[in-house]
């Protein structure tokens, strides 16, 4: 009923309406919208951060992306990207989130809180703190994994960069999969798990046959979100800063060096889009469901 | 109670044990390196002393970057909440002409046009600007990226409140502006309580966006001190940097114990399921 659903109710009227929402459209514009687009001009020129070309830009038309499609930094760095976003989001926050409100689901109140409180914890205390929590871990003085493990001189971010960053990565983000799960698990009729039960299925069987139907729109939903905020997380610049020699060197982070400490705008601006354009893929293909299940 | 089920319950509590302690065991350190007269990066039972407290309470950058991470985070979770709640309601009650296809885009926009896909082009700007280093300009990009969702889910509490509530205060003769601040306000509370709270914690953790655009370190906000006191490296600053990490931890520890007290942290309905 869209006539009855705009009557406006408090007789705002539409110009005051505009009004309402000018100030948010405005920050909106300016601090999203436009720096979307500038970087497609930004991408075409020399543009660098010292030296002739900071004064007087140059249009170079596509030889940044040409480039890029040259340098093994770059495929490098999308190689790492992929990797990260498979590894820690659609495998490890996916399964652990999912395992957790699964097994969490029939265990004792307190104990189910004290594991959610802990792993909503390291969701939500600050990037740079629980990336130092883990530098401290894996550190080669005497870090925690050191000394459970024996080894207190090796230096994991070191010897084991990727790894690293992919079970930071799943210590980090795992919340929201389980949060997401949790009440996706409460929507599941109890009578099929009840029916799956008297029929003498397993758990597994129960999860892949009566569960998993009933939530593919979840996990798809949750795969869309985290790997997208995986791919443009910075937090690994925090723990290894793209080293040691590249070999951690994820999008977000290359980026940033090529930037700030190579100086290279233009350059960088263009490996930006490529970020850009996918986000905009995984952002279609996430509202396009949103719209069918609406 | 055979064999069988007891040994799949002590693997089941096996397994929950290895999870609490993955997850627990990083976040203990926080609770005793701060008090311990000789903090190393590996965890033990501390032997107790405050003088950690005092060393960073009289570091010369520690506490004024609390204050600057406050200045940064209030102005922007006030920004973002004032304007996403004006454009939220507007949106929901009015058809302003063009009105879904700009919901369309301010969806969108929320998750493509994220920090580090656009640092650059907001390097630039806020260069061109003059703004690098100052605190508010960088509070106003951080509100910036934050505006689409913000309207997002506060339209959603709107959408919920029925109608009638205005009509009726119409009716009996109240302003446009007496229904908002006493009809309105009120009944949005709750939705205008998860974006303040949502929004500062959103903010107090932001690293990128200081760290590109505070280059001074009179004024960078606690997170990005934390990335300068590491890089100083030394022992010295195992004194300070566990103190501070906990100092820089409390507001949002106290946040989410407030909010998982009187709400429980569960996600309703439409906003991200």
């Amino acid at each position: 009923m869209r006539a009855a659903e705009d009557r406006d109710p408090a007789g705002l009227g539409t110009a005051r309406a505009i009004g309402f929402v000018a100030p948010a459209l405005l920050l909106v514009g300016l601090f999203l919208v436009f720096p979307a687009l500038w970087t497609l001009y930004i991408g075409i020129t020399d543009y660098q951060l010292t030296g002739p070309a900071a004064a007087e830009p140059s249009v170079v038309g596509l030889d940044n992306f040409a480039t890029a499609l040259d340098d093994p930094l770059f495929a490098n760095s999308l190689w790492l990207t992929a990797l990260f976003v498979l590894g820690s989001a659609v495998v490890g926050q996916n399964v652990l989130g999912f395992a957790l409100a699964w097994l969490l689901r029939r265990v004792r109140p307190a104990l189910r809180r004290t594991v959610e409180g802990f792993v909503l914890l390291a969701w939500i205390l600050p990037g740079p703190v629980v990336a130092y929590l883990w530098f401290a871990v894996l550190s080669r003085d005497g870090g925690t994994l050191g000394l459970l493990l024996g080894r207190p001189e090796t230096a994991w971010l070191v010897e084991y960069p990727m790894v690293s960053l992919i079970v930071f990565n799943i210590w980090r983000g795992t919340a929201f999969s389980l949060l997401l799960y949790t009440s996706a698990l409460a929507a599941v009729p109890p009578s099929h798990l009840e029916t799956a039960r008297l029929a003498g299925a397993g758990g597994w069987q129960t999860v892949r046959d009566v569960v998993f139907p009933h939530i593919r729109g979840h996990v798809l939903t949750n795969t869309l979100l985290i790997s997208l905020w995986t791919a443009n997380d910075f937090t690994p610049f925090l723990l290894t800063a793209g080293g040691p020699n590249h070999e951690s060197e994820v999008l977000p982070v290359l980026i940033y060096r090529q930037a700030l400490e190579s100086g290279q705008l233009g350059y960088a601006s263009a490996m930006s889009l490529l970020l850009l354009f996918g986000n905009l893929v995984v952002a279609l293909v996430y509202l396009r469901l949103l719209r069918r299940r609406a | 109670m055979t064999p069988g089920w007891v040994v799949r319950r002590i693997g089941f509590y096996a397994l929950v044990a290895v999870v609490l302690a993955f997850f627990a065991v990083p976040m203990l350190w926080l609770a005793g390196a701060p008090f311990d007269a000789r903090p190393g990066f590996g965890l033990r039972w501390p032997e107790w002393t405050s003088a950690n407290v005092h060393a960073t309470l009289r570091h010369p950058f520690a506490v004024r970057s609390l204050v600057n991470s406050l200045v940064l985070c209030l102005v922007a979770t006030a920004v973002t909440t004032a304007f996403a709640a004006l454009a939220a309601y507007a949106l929901s009650r009015v058809r302003i002409p063009g009105r879904d296809a700009l919901l369309y885009v301010l969806l969108l926009l929320s998750s493509v046009v994220t920090g580090t896909a656009a640092m650059v082009p907001l390097f630039v700007l806020m260069l061109q600007l003059g703004l690098i280093d100052s605190r508010f300009g960088t509070a106003l990009v951080i509100a910036g990226g934050m505006l689409p969702a913000a309207i997002f889910i506060l339209k959603d509490f709107v959408d919920a409140v029925p109608r009638s509530y205005e009509e009726s205060a119409r009716v009996f003769g109240a302003s446009p502006r007496q229904v908002l601040g006493h009809v309105v306000l009120p009944i949005a509370r709750p939705g205008i309580a998860t974006i303040l709270v949502w929004s500062f914690v959103n903010a107090w953790g932001n690293f990128l966006l200081p760290f590109l655009l505070l280059r001074d370190v009179d004024k960078q906000p606690a997170a990005v001190l934390m990335r300068t006191l590491q890089d100083e490296g030394g022992s010295a600053n195992l004194t300070v940097i566990p103190v501070f990490s906990l100092l820089y931890s409390i507001p949002v520890v106290l946040l989410y114990l407030v909010v998982n007290q009187r709400y429980g942290f569960r996600f309703h309905g439409g906003i991200k399921s």
